[in-house]
């Protein structure tokens, strides 16, 4: 029974053993388990997986066969990519790099037997644990919504099956309807995501339901980008999109699921979808593992060592680490120092000194795409920023389309280091 | 205004500082036009300059000073020259004299297959009679100044580093977030197989800002001589 709900690929044969009798098969061979195969926790498994040709012994612990990213997903909503095209699996984690792919949930951590338990039921024996699980919602962040309610009022923040269901949605819009977005509170994932998704929204809707109208209920003051948000959504969609910061009661809102209503500031507003992003914290397992500060897990910028306990590494929107925002880009170039840094610990290799860049684009319509970024460095402290740059408004039509094709391949060059 | 020269050949980095709007006096200052009409008999084959000239290989280069790259809407330009263009390149006494140095390094990708001229005085020369097709600062104030005076930067021992290839491979490792390792060129340029040298010159032009690519000129700037120099160790290393 308990085989059923997990699988092997590639080293089929080895992981069986190592599962039945770890300390036998995998005895001499420092073993890293990666709980998340997602921008964090796939990078980190190739990185050392790649780096060690063979001395370390690495195995990754996804749910999903097929992972959709999450960065890019808007465009999917937009109608700029298909679902399939955001779609990756593990085979060549497996096949190329001889990582053992196991399909299940990590259920719990023993800290001090040092083992990961699945919800399979085996136990997976690690030296050093890498906790990429991403994020989970805070309950009760938005009064009215749970996720009981996910399927009436999508977050489509993990993408998947929420994407396909919000994009539905929306397509099923009447003339003139309503969409509503409830904004998350910071810090959370992807801070451009929820306005470049308005944008995706909003592309959509001009050619399906041009009267339809956009309401964002926002309990931030400002957002990531926002004058070149603005700009684009003046530009390419006038007067469609109604943005509600604090100080038009965005912060005080409450959502009624059965009537679709969502209640702004006392007021009542009849809602055709209802995009609802909660409050974010750290992926579930950071808690089971006892190892967060709040709803999140803080780290050292200098390894991604966790800061509660040395043998365990959080990566990506997980982890608490300092200026870098919660982003797939982050937690890959964080994951490349912590691939380096347990390659030193388990195997001697040189460590050098942490070095962190994150740019996220965004498209505001049809080939005008913007970016942000920075580079960062690790102090004692936390991850701190060197040096950024940001998109301005009124640039070029030549440069927005360039800026565009650059993060196509950005997604080309990343989803290749996290997935082979 | 004061912009950062890199020179490929010689290593050395030279500054030139052409003062915003100069006077008319010093417009014939770049080099010598006449010489220059020789030196550009090397491009005629692929270019052509003057009141009837039209495009061939290569657009023509009437009005090419101060004009953006891959401005000319009826060529059609290399990928990497519309890319550059984009990103703000633009067609200054400047960044015209590197390209005409080793066209690649400043345009990685550009259809130019020309392999520079070396000779500083063959650059200026050229860039001086092609001046006498574009908006000269004797006849419009505002145009791009032709004086250029130079001064010596720095050391041209940059290019003897020898980096360390296992630091290039963790640094390397923040390339590859963009970059393809197949060399795959789709919106973000292909920085596989590249010599040792080219690479190097070309971090520092994004380093000096030179280059105008943001991304890049970020990635660069915080990046020190070694470090440029062991990514460019193990990216020489690597097909």
């Amino acid at each position: 029974m308990a085989l059923n709900r997990r699988a092997f690929l590639g080293t089929t044969v080895g992981l069986a053993a190592s599962l039945s009798a770890p300390m036998v098969l995998g005895q001499g061979k420092p073993r890293v388990v990666v709980v998340g195969g997602g921008a964090g926790g796939a990078t980190a498994a190739r990185h050392i997986a790649k780096g060690s040709k063979g001395a370390i012994d690495v195995t990754l612990v996804e749910p999903t066969r097929t992972y959709y990213t999450c960065f890019f997903s808007n465009l999917y909503l937009g109608g700029f990519r298909t679902l399939e095209s955001i779609a990756h699996t593990y085979g060549k984690l497996a096949s190329d790099y001889g990582i053992n792919v196991v399909h299940d949930w990590a259920v719990g951590i023993d800290r001090d037997a040092k083992t990961v338990s699945l919800a399979g039921g085996a136990k997976l024996p690690y030296d050093r644990l890498i906790l990429s699980p991403g994020i989970d919602f805070v309950d009760g962040a938005v009064p009215g919504w749970d996720v009981t309610k996910q399927n009436r009022m999508p977050h489509a923040y993990k993408a998947g099956s929420q994407t396909e269901l919000l994009k539905a949605q929306i397509e099923a819009m009447p003339e003139g309807g309503v969409y509503c977005m409830i904004a998350p509170p910071n810090p959370y994932r992807c801070p451009p995501g929820p306005y470049e998704r308005v944008s995706m929204v909003a592309h959509v809707l001009k050619q399906r339901n041009p009267t339809a109208k956009i309401l964002i209920a926002d309990p931030k003051p400002k957002f990531s980008k926002m004058a070149l948000f603005q700009e684009g959504w003046q530009n390419h969609y006038g007067g469609m999109i109604e943005w509600l910061g604090p100080d038009f009661g965005g912060d005080k809102v409450e959502v009624n699921a059965d009537e679709m209503t969502v209640t702004i500031d006392g007021e009542v507003n009849k809602v055709d979808v209802c995009n609802v992003i909660p409050a974010m914290k750290a992926g579930r397992i950071c808690e089971l593992a006892g190892i967060n500060d709040g709803n999140w897990a803080p780290v050292t910028g200098h390894t991604m060592q966790s800061r509660i306990d040395e043998n365990i590494h959080v990566l990506g929107d997980a982890c608490a680490q300092g200026d870098m925002p919660k982003s797939g880009f982050s937690a890959n170039s964080q994951a490349k120092v912590a691939a380096m840094a347990i390659r030193a610990a388990l195997t001697g290799t040189k460590q050098f000194p942490a070095k962190f860049s994150n740019t996220c684009w965004s498209l505001l319509g049809t080939d005008d795409g913007v970016k942000v970024g920075a580079t960062y460095e690790a102090t004692d402290e936390k991850i701190a920023k060197v040096d950024g740059f940001i998109s301005q408004t009124g640039e070029s039509a030549d440069l927005r389309k360039a800026t565009y094709e650059e993060s196509l391949g950005w997604y080309a060059g990343i989803t290749s280091d996290m997935f082979g | 205004m004061h912009a950062i020269f890199l020179r490929g050949i010689l290593a050395a980095f030279v500054a030139f500082s052409g003062s915003a709007a100069t006077g008319a006096a010093a417009d014939e200052l770049i080099g010598d036009a006449e010489r220059g009409a020789k030196v550009f008999e090397k491009c005629k084959s692929c270019h052509a300059v003057g009141p009837d000239a039209r495009h061939k290989v290569g657009p023509h280069l009437n009005g090419v000073f101060g004009r953006k790259a891959a401005g000319l809407g009826d060529f059609d330009y290399s990928r990497a020259m519309r890319r550059a263009g984009a990103d703000g390149l633009v067609w200054t006494i400047e960044k015209l004299e590197a390209y005409l140095e080793n066209p690649k390094v400043l345009v990685t990708g550009t259809n130019m297959r020309f392999r520079g001229l070396k000779d500083k005085q063959d650059r200026l020369d050229v860039m001086a009679y092609l001046r006498q097709f574009s908006d000269r600062p004797r006849d419009i104030p505002e145009a791009e100044p032709t004086a250029i005076t130079e001064e010596v930067r720095l050391s041209d021992d940059i290019l003897n580093i020898e980096g360390d290839p296992d630091y290039g491979e963790y640094l390397s490792s923040e390339c590859m977030t963009c970059h393809q390792t197949d060399g795959d060129d789709e919106g973000i340029p292909s920085i596989v197989g590249w010599p040792t040298e080219d690479f190097v010159i070309a971090m520092h032009a994004y380093k000096q800002k030179v280059r105008p690519h943001p991304v890049m000129q970020m990635m660069a700037g915080r990046l020190g001589n070694e470090e440029i120099a062991a990514l460019a160790a193990y990216f020489s290393a690597l097909n």
